[in-house]
């Protein structure tokens, strides 16, 4: 607890630095401007960003990025509120309530019960983060390369089959995604695998140009194909900002129980932000005073998701920075983030560089702040960036999308494979495969490898060492319950009736 | 499962239970990629005394692909596919043409500013402008202020063709 509280504050004394905050400041600005825009989520928002942090040093642009995470998130709600697109499921409860909102003539309080319920999620979530964080970094300590194999098969599972839709195209994409991670050369005997003699695979494949190709370009091309269907329409924000005093008392409880909802379901080494906001709109539906007004506007069902939301969002950073274990797509990119300077997120960063962690863990608290004091008063400048024509937004986006792969490596091989996989996002988006499996894959997949072949190493080849470390055997027996629960739940009707 | 919820909006015309072509291209691709895996796999030489070699991997990935392209073979059979909107092919393929012109650019020396803007005015005319010139200039100016941000501010290296020179 007293460590706790001495190494939070040594963050906050590098997180207050002057460039330090200088760099949140700008983060939490990108993030929003970019976040906002429609069908730009956190975690393209960080892929699109990463570039631009890549010649700063590691504190600063960790410090930037978490401004760019939150802010990402903050802009995705706005957009959720304004024209009824979720960037991202884990937005669709705000739609849901918020759309219908902002259609009353209520977008204003929509935005700010949003806003401030992030705020207060955000905050509750960070402090939980500070304070579990160390508790599961002494444990991890004692893990050896097959518990953190088994671990990986639970993320493996869980990221891509419990929850979705469909086990089936989960594990599909999860296993695109392991067989991108084989491409290049083999680390422990320097042989070629997937390479194909084309020089530039054998470092592998890149994480950013992956989840920009998927993200950006898949997206892009997936609008562009269905743009004959119909036109979004942006809400103007009328009306006041501020909420009424029946707004704040329909809102906090909200807030808190949104967030108990989020943080814990987030830190779960599970991920997927859509489980705690469809649990928090489910039970704002039923706890609320005023259930008629749900499917028309209440307020309570933007106030819950969106603090489910950013709690969940912080509490995923839980087992990315003490297991270097990503469970979403934005905490995968935000560990490519790491991977830019050499660094593993886990145990030995917390003991290595702990002023890098708590000065990220620190200035998370500040780039929620300065969300919060600025994002309000903004509101009325990202809503003009709502509006720019959908032609030249899709061409902005794809001019960035591009730019990053440009300046991190000019070749033709490596452009080609942002097409390509532009392509590959497109046609999953249009036969409803899961994106984020592919780069939890791309990522987790040789760290599994890596960590199984030294556990095997170690124990001379018998495979038997995976059953009989206790923690290894219990993360492989829930990995293997997580996998064949929902081909056995199959004809539950999970949370389908929530979003009707 | 989403194909049998009864409050899907999709039309039923459509025939939730018909075989999806779509779906056996998916299996059959998942397929061909296992037997690619095994394949390259076998190249390997396994160069640990103990343990799993290079190979091993690989191997469990195929096995994997070749469960999931039967898996997918089954849902494409039964139609169990969730309800597709028709798509347009036209402004997709706009937009491919504009990253091959990038490409093309980029591999020939021309530059990061007549690289972008050639994929600007060509995502542009696929989201159904048509104002190819004021859209040039557009481009032109964007790209522009992005290469000297990035050149000059982030002293990011971008691509310098004849364009960027004369900064």
């Amino acid at each position: 607890m007293i460590d706790t509280f001495a190494a939070l504050a040594h963050g906050m004394a590098v997180a207050l630095q002057p460039m330090n905050l200088l760099y949140a400041l700008i983060g939490v600005f990108l993030g929003t401007a970019v976040g906002v825009l429609p069908g730009i989520g956190p975690a393209l928002t960080v892929a699109l960003l990463l570039p631009v942090t890549y010649k700063l040093d590691p504190g600063g642009s960790l410090i930037m990025f978490a401004g760019i995470y939150y802010g990402g998130m903050y802009g995705g709600s706005t957009t959720a509120i304004l024209i009824n697109t979720p960037g991202e499921s884990a937005s669709m409860a705000t739609a849901l309530e918020g759309n219908k909102m902002a259609k009353a003539g209520r977008g204003g309080p929509a935005l700010a019960t949003a806003a401030i319920g992030s705020f207060v999620a955000g905050t509750i979530a960070t402090i939980g983060l500070a304070f579990l964080a160390p508790l599961l970094v002494d444990f991890a300590v004692k893990f050896g390369p097959e518990d953190y194999f088994a671990l990986m098969c639970v993320a493996f599972v869980t990221v891509s089959a419990t929850f979705g839709d469909s086990p089936i195209r989960g594990l599909t994409s999860l296993f695109i995604g392991l067989t991108l991670g084989l491409i290049g050369i083999d680390k422990l005997t320097g042989q070629a695998r997937l390479a194909f003699g084309v020089p530039e695979l054998l470092d592998g494949v890149e994480v950013t140009t992956l989840a920009v190709g998927l993200f950006a370009v898949g997206e892009a091309l997936y609008v562009a194909s269905r743009r004959h269907h119909a036109e979004e329409k942006i809400e103007p924000v009328r009306g006041s900002l501020w909420m009424t005093m029946e707004d704040w008392k329909r809102s906090w409880k909200a807030w808190l129980r949104g967030t108990m909802f989020g943080f814990p379901i987030g830190a779960l080494p599970a991920g997927g932000a859509e489980i705690p906001t469809f649990l928090s709109y489910s039970t704002e539906r039923r706890l609320s005073k005023h259930p008629e007004e749900f499917g028309k506007g209440a307020i309570e069902g933007v106030a819950g998701p969106e603090a489910a939301n950013n709690a969940s969002a912080a509490g995923t950073l839980v087992p990315l920075l003490t297991l270097g274990l990503p469970t979403s797509a934005t905490a995968a990119m935000m560990l490519a983030g790491f991977q830019q300077y050499g660094l593993n997120p886990g145990p030995l960063l917390f003991a290595e560089r702990p002023d890098l962690v708590w000065g990220l863990i620190a200035s998370l608290f500040i780039a929620n702040v300065m969300l919060l004091v600025l994002n309000l008063p903004l509101v009325g400048l990202w809503v003009r960036l709502l509006a720019i024509p959908q032609p030249w937004l899709y061409a902005g986006i794809l001019v960035f999308a591009t730019m990053g792969t440009i300046a991190a490596k000019p070749s033709v091989v490596e452009l080609s494979m942002l097409a390509a996989f532009g392509v590959l996002g497109f046609l999953m988006r249009r036969y409803d495969f899961p994106i984020a499996p592919v780069v939890v894959g791309l990522i987790l997949g040789p760290i599994a490898e890596s960590q199984l072949r030294r556990a095997l190493a170690i124990s001379l080849g018998d495979p038997i060492v995976l059953l009989q470390s206790p923690m290894s055997a219990t993360l492989l027996g829930i990995a293997l319950i997580a996998l064949l629960a929902p081909f056995v739940l199959k004809g539950l009707d999970r949370f389908k009736a929530s979003e009707d | 499962m989403t194909a049998d919820d009864p409050s899907g909006a999709s039309p039923p015309a459509q025939g939730s239970r018909r075989i999806d072509r779509a779906g056996l291209v998916i299996a059959f691709a998942l397929a061909a990629l296992a037997i690619v895996l095994v394949v390259d796999a076998g190249r390997l030489s396994s160069g640990a005394m103990y343990g799993m070699g290079p190979e091993a991997m690989p191997i469990v990935v195929a096995v994997g692909l070749a469960l999931l392209a039967i898996g997918n073979l089954i849902d494409a059979l039964r139609g169990n596919l969730p309800p597709r909107e028709s798509a347009d092919p036209k402004p997709v393929l706009l937009i491919l043409a504009g990253l091959a012109l990038l490409i093309a650019i980029i591999g020939f020396g021309g530059g990061f500013i007549l690289a972008t803007s050639s994929l600007f005015v060509a995502t542009s005319a696929a989201f159904g402008r048509r104002a190819i010139l004021i859209d040039s200039a557009i481009a032109l100016v964007l790209t522009t202020l992005i290469f000297l941000a990035f050149d000059k501010l982030l002293t990011l290296s971008l691509p310098a063709g004849s364009l960027e020179r004369l900064l």
